[in-house]
């Protein structure tokens, strides 16, 4: 994964503005931010109120509403463990439980290292290969503990 | 040069497809040729490999890069016998009962190809209503019976007229792939799969409503899919399918992928409207409708992207040959998605009228852990759990609602005997509390307070009368909700509380079944 940038406001307004002509630009920028600088930063939320003529109160209020946008950089490596139904039926809790054992983390947390964090994600659309997961952005399925434990140790250990 | 098909569907990566076309692209060299499909949709053969015979493609799964030296030397370029080997793909059972309308190229052709896409009827659908004329289009779409495939199962050629007769300076076709239901896939399959027959069916539907901007509003959880469409439409461009000027004619169209931002609430029509505006994802209140007053107040298609992607084979073959399929006010085929602990999980298209039992037992086969099938969830997260006592009941919308379910959009989770439906019932209360977008009451509080309720039951305590409080709470929720994810929290719950009582009585016994 491409490490996130230390914060530059001049880099913010340059994403800001090349997304100005768009119809509603306000979640197509919050995600260019989010891959620039691997969070949300607190100074990029006034900087958007300005460039679109709204509040800050409600640039705030669309950037915690959504599960994806992060106050805080995540670690190194982002394992999504899909929680839903399909993954629920083939044992995905116990699997996912093992993990945040085994790492010592709860659910959105990240290792004390800073190489992993887990977030719970709900549905991946490989429910006919559950239990599923994205580590890195990389699909994974038919999983149990031991497959999990092995790829999440793969990416954190390369 | 023989040419080899492997998927790039991420359900096929994430069983190691990826690993698998490295190794046959290797041991093959220069001898073959690599075509990157969508998935045929028969999950448990994943990742499924196919080679191009005289004799037509013969299928090898499922495929690990272990296996590929063996299949080189048995000689399966030729398509030669080898334990792994499936014969030829069309006639596996599986597939061959099938009746593929919507999904008829996935897994077939590379999916950015234009030359494939044409060759396999692409193309024919725009072409037929451009023929027919703006209003003509519309009449088709409404004869074929052709209903919403998110759920809601509302006449979508209805809705086209609405949205065709609204005055507006300016219209728009938005593409719902906002997919969040647990066991469907069949949106992310199309977007990797056959992107092109999307964009030509959004296309029909600008030109028949005279829209000339559409959105696609998909998900973060698709990564691999969006990448995919992001190319089609380039693709598209090039090809004349998108652009000011669509196959040469005066009419213009053009559409912009946008991603979501993990909220599920966001497949609400009215919240993904709110969303693509660029705000939380909060539902509208109805009316009015978004086909009066939808994306920035204008006039709005928001049709599911299955709905969407069959409109090119309806006006490409017409209107009765996709009505002559299923069943009472039911018409055509419906992409099943068959998913969870089922041994032959994956995309089933098949008319409506199919059993659920022939759905589970005979298609799915079965679980996958050989235990006896407890419960199915129809419908995604929002569904009712079936037992196996209603396993009778036809796959229709009118028949699923008779029984206290829906076929929402078209998932089915299996599940076997290990399952606790009271655990299922307070997920469902939980999963709603998490993703309430908080605008009304019994959906934002009720959520909580249920998952509260059960927590009680489950612990055995006042058990009687907490269960007759979760169904007061349930009844508010369905009646008062704004929308559905409010609304039909209660099916799962309701539904596990009436087929499997025992389950919520477990804490009453005087030592714990754990």
């Amino acid at each position: 994964m491409t490490p996130p940038l230390p914060w530059d406001a001049r880099h913010a307004a340059d994403i800001i503005h090349r997304h100005l002509h768009l119809e509603g630009p306000t979640l197509p920028i919050l995600h260019a931010l989010q891959t620039a600088f691997g969070h949300i930063p607190d100074d990029a939320v006034p900087m958007l109120a300005d460039a679109l003529n709204l509040s800050r109160a409600e640039i705030h209020g669309v950037v915690t509403f959504y599960h994806d946008f992060r106050h805080e950089p995540a670690g190194r490596h982002v394992i999504k463990v899909c929680r839903a139904e399909a993954c629920q039926s083939l044992g995905a809790e116990k699997t996912a439980t093992a993990l945040l054992e085994r790492l010592g983390i709860g659910w959105g947390e990240t290792t004390a290292d800073g190489t992993v964090t887990v977030e719970a994600i709900y549905c991946l659309g490989l429910c006919a290969c559950a239990p599923a997961a994205l580590i890195d952005g990389e699909p994974a399925g038919r999983l149990d503990g031991a497959k999990l434990a092995a790829a999440v140790d793969e990416v954190r250990w390369s | 040069m023989t040419r080899i098909f492997i998927p790039q569907d991420v359900a096929a990566l994430a069983v190691g497809a990826e690993k698998v076309a490295k190794a046959v692209a290797a041991q093959g060299g220069d001898g073959v040729t690599i075509v990157r499909t969508g998935s045929r949709g028969l999950f448990w053969l994943e990742p499924l490999v196919e080679v191009e015979t005289p004799a037509g493609r013969i299928a090898y799964g499922p495929v690990t890069p272990a296996d590929v030296p063996g299949l080189f030397a048995a000689g399966f370029l030729t398509g030669a016998a080898h334990p792994l080997c499936l014969g030829p793909t069309a006639q596996i059972p599986w597939l061959a009962r099938q009746n593929r309308l919507t999904f008829a190229r996935c897994g077939i052709i590379d999916p950015l190809s234009v030359e494939d896409y044409r060759a396999h009827g692409g193309f024919k659908g725009i072409a037929r209503a451009l023929d027919l004329g703006p209003s003509n289009t519309i009449e088709e779409v409404v004869r074929s019976g052709l209903r919403g495939r998110g759920g809601a199962g509302f006449p979508t050629g209805i809705k086209w007229r609405t949205v065709a007769a609204a005055p507006a300076d300016r219209r728009y076709i938005v593409c719902n792939a906002d997919e969040g239901d647990s066991g469907t896939f069949a949106d992310r399959m199309m977007l990797e799969g056959d992107p092109l027959a999307l964009i030509e069916g959004m296309v029909i539907a600008g030109y028949g409503v005279g829209a000339d901007k559409g959105y696609v509003y998909s998900r973060s959880e698709y990564p691999h899919a969006n990448h995919i469409f992001t190319r089609a439409l380039y693709v598209a461009r090039k090809a004349g399918l998108l652009g000011p000027s669509i196959l040469g004619t005066d009419f213009g169209f053009d559409i912009e992928l946008r991603v979501g931002a993990g909220a599920y609430v966001c497949g609400e029509e009215t919240a993904l409207l709110e969303s693509l505006e660029g705000k939380r994802g909060v539902v509208r209140a109805k009316p009015p409708l978004p086909a009066i007053k939808g994306l920035f107040g204008r006039p709005t298609v928001v049709n599911n992207l299955l709905s969407l992607a069959t409109v090119p084979t309806i006006l490409a073959n017409g209107a009765q040959a996709y009505a002559d399929y299923g069943m009472g006010r039911s018409r055509g085929t419906m992409p099943i998605q068959i998913a969870g602990n089922v041994k032959f999980g994956g995309l089933f298209e098949d008319a409506f009228g199919i059993t659920l039992g022939e759905i589970v037992n005979e298609v799915g086969g079965g679980t996958l852990t050989g235990r006896p099938v407890k419960a199915v969830q129809c419908g995604g997260p929002l569904g009712a759990y079936f037992p196996p006592s209603l396993f009778d009941t036809q796959y229709d919308y009118e028949a699923f609602t008779a029984r206290g379910g829906l076929i929402g959009h078209g998932g089915i989770v299996v599940f076997d005997d290990s399952v606790d439906l009271s655990a299922q019932a307070r997920f469902a209360m939980e999963f709603c509390a998490i993703e309430s977008c908080g605008k009304c009451t019994p959906c934002r509080i009720g959520s909580t307070r249920g998952a509260e309720v059960i927590d009680r039951i489950r612990a055995g305590i006042e058990v009687e009368a907490n269960i007759a409080l979760v169904e007061d709470l349930c009844q508010t929720m369905k009646f008062g909700s704004l929308c559905a994810l409010g609304g039909f929290t209660p099916y799962p719950v309701l539904s596990a509380l009436q087929h499997f009582p025992e389950d919520f009585r477990r804490g009453q016994l005087p030592v714990a079944a754990e």
